[in-house]
């Protein structure tokens, strides 16, 4: 890609993880904690920023050594590098809050094989500098939370009535238990790539009538 | 490796830049993973401790003071701060006159995704379990954890009978985990209709600890109770 060999940064730069390459709706990369943990909105916001942190610290990491790590050791110096971040997440969530940190349970420590991570790492942090590895890293961990709070949101309502814990429609609520276990992780993703899929096609569409017309 | 790998790895670098990238990698991290741990161990061990009383005091109503103690066949002695691999720990509640008012035990079992553990408070007044908390769990949200929301199958533990039977060896009547509704005499537990698997492993749980511990504990209860009194004197709390 030809935009990528330019050093600018631009709200391009940021803004194709949040929109056009957005890593849950649009790359479909990182599913297992998209399905696992969204079963609250908390949950989700939380580990949306647990990766987003380990997305910027190994982007900024990978981007300055991104001269000095031979190819044929990439891989293994990124997971390195991953890992350690993920280790650090991992003793920071355990200091602030133990209950969260049941909540999310093994989905931390499986952070570091979370293919949208590394593919970040070999696609764009090994090939930027590093302040424009950041403002990317920083658009798809933004991106990724609001795919996670996206799921967790409308699971969290009609699975259990309640949003970040507050309940919503009192006790006369019966929750569509389905939504938070993890048959409902799938429905919810199906109908969001359904709408995400369905407002592409009709801007494709609008723009080959646009093109018809002009003809 | 084969003669065509070799050659797919082309142009060759040499060894010495490879491991130097790696062993530079591995030291900056081991050195930030260090300085993490160093750093977040006092909160994390503040939470767990906070955490382990928050339980028992739920577990103990009314408890202010807490206890780590060992039962083994001859009696019963102060817990170590070092567990021993195969000690019975359990942990004495006190009101702030540091009379006994429970005991609490930690007990798991097979649930149906994984180990449940738990936390139950035993009363020697009325024999009975005053009250679990579930530890630790990774049941299916929305079905298995309602052991811990449920309401009527949290009324089971208001005073679970676990009485011991006469000559002191074991429970009267062990505790069995019934179907949803038929729940007939204070040692049985009613199951949640669609989380039977977790309520059993919470009835059998209990059971296998309390038909444990009990039988040694009970004896020598008089003994907790006289160490406390002049433990608690000009003291708080030394967890």
């Amino acid at each position: 890609m030809a935009r990528k060999q330019n050093n600018e940064i631009t709200w391009d730069t940021f803004s194709e993880g949040l929109w056009r390459e957005n890593p849950v709706f649009a790359m479909l990369l990182g599913m297992c904690p998209v399905l696992a943990v969204t079963n609250s909105a908390i949950n989700a916001l939380a580990m949306g920023v647990a990766t987003t942190f380990v997305l910027l610290a190994s982007g900024i990491l990978i981007s300055l050594l991104r001269r000095q790590i031979p190819k044929q050791v990439r891989i293994a110096t990124y997971i390195v590098i991953i890992a350690t971040f993920v280790t650090i997440v991992d003793y920071s969530i355990q200091a602030i809050s133990l209950d969260l940190y049941n909540a999310l349970g093994a989905f931390i420590q499986l952070i570091v094989v979370n293919c949208m991570i590394l593919g970040r790492a070999e696609a764009y942090a090994s090939k930027n500098r590093p302040l424009k590895a950041f403002v990317n890293a920083l658009g798809m961990g933004a991106g990724f939370t609001f795919a996670l709070l996206c799921l967790g949101v409308v699971r969290e309502v009609l699975g259990a009535g309640k949003l970040f814990g507050f309940d919503l429609f009192g006790p006369q609520f019966e929750p569509w238990v389905v939504m938070v276990l993890p048959a409902g992780g799938f429905i919810v993703l199906g109908a969001w790539l359904l709408l995400f899929e369905w407002f592409k096609q009709r801007k494709a569409q609008s723009e080959s009538e646009a093109v018809v017309e002009a003809r | 490796m084969s003669v065509v790998e070799e050659q797919l790895q082309q142009p060759a670098t040499p060894a010495g830049p490879m491991i130097r990238t790696l062993v530079g990698v591995a030291m900056l991290s081991g050195l930030l993973v260090v300085l993490t741990f160093h750093f977040t161990k006092p909160y994390i061990d503040e939470n767990q401790r906070r955490a382990i009383e928050a339980a028992l005091f739920q577990v103990v109503p009314g408890a202010v003071t807490r206890r780590d103690f060992v039962v083994a066949e001859k009696g019963i002695f102060p817990a170590t701060e070092k567990k021993q691999p195969g000690e019975m720990r359990f942990y004495a509640g006190y009101d702030d006159k540091g009379n006994l008012l429970g005991i609490a035990a930690n007990t798991r079992a097979q649930g149906y995704a994984n180990l449940i553990h738990l936390l139950y408070g035993y009363d020697p007044v009325c024999q009975c379990i005053r009250g679990i908390k579930v530890l630790k769990l990774a049941e299916t949200p929305g079905l298995g954890d309602k052991i811990i929301t449920d309401p009527v199958f949290v009324a089971n533990f208001e005073a679970l009978d676990v009485t011991l039977a006469d000559d002191g060896k074991a429970l009267a009547n062990e505790i069995v985990t019934v179907k949803h509704g038929s729940k007939q005499n204070p040692w049985e537990i009613d199951a949640i209709s669609g989380a039977t698997i977790s309520s059993k492993a919470v009835g059998k749980a209990l059971n296998e600890s309390a038909k444990v511990l009990l039988p040694m504990l009970i004896p020598h209860l008089e003994v907790i109770e006289t160490i406390i009194d002049e433990q608690v004197t000009g003291e708080t709390n030394n967890m």
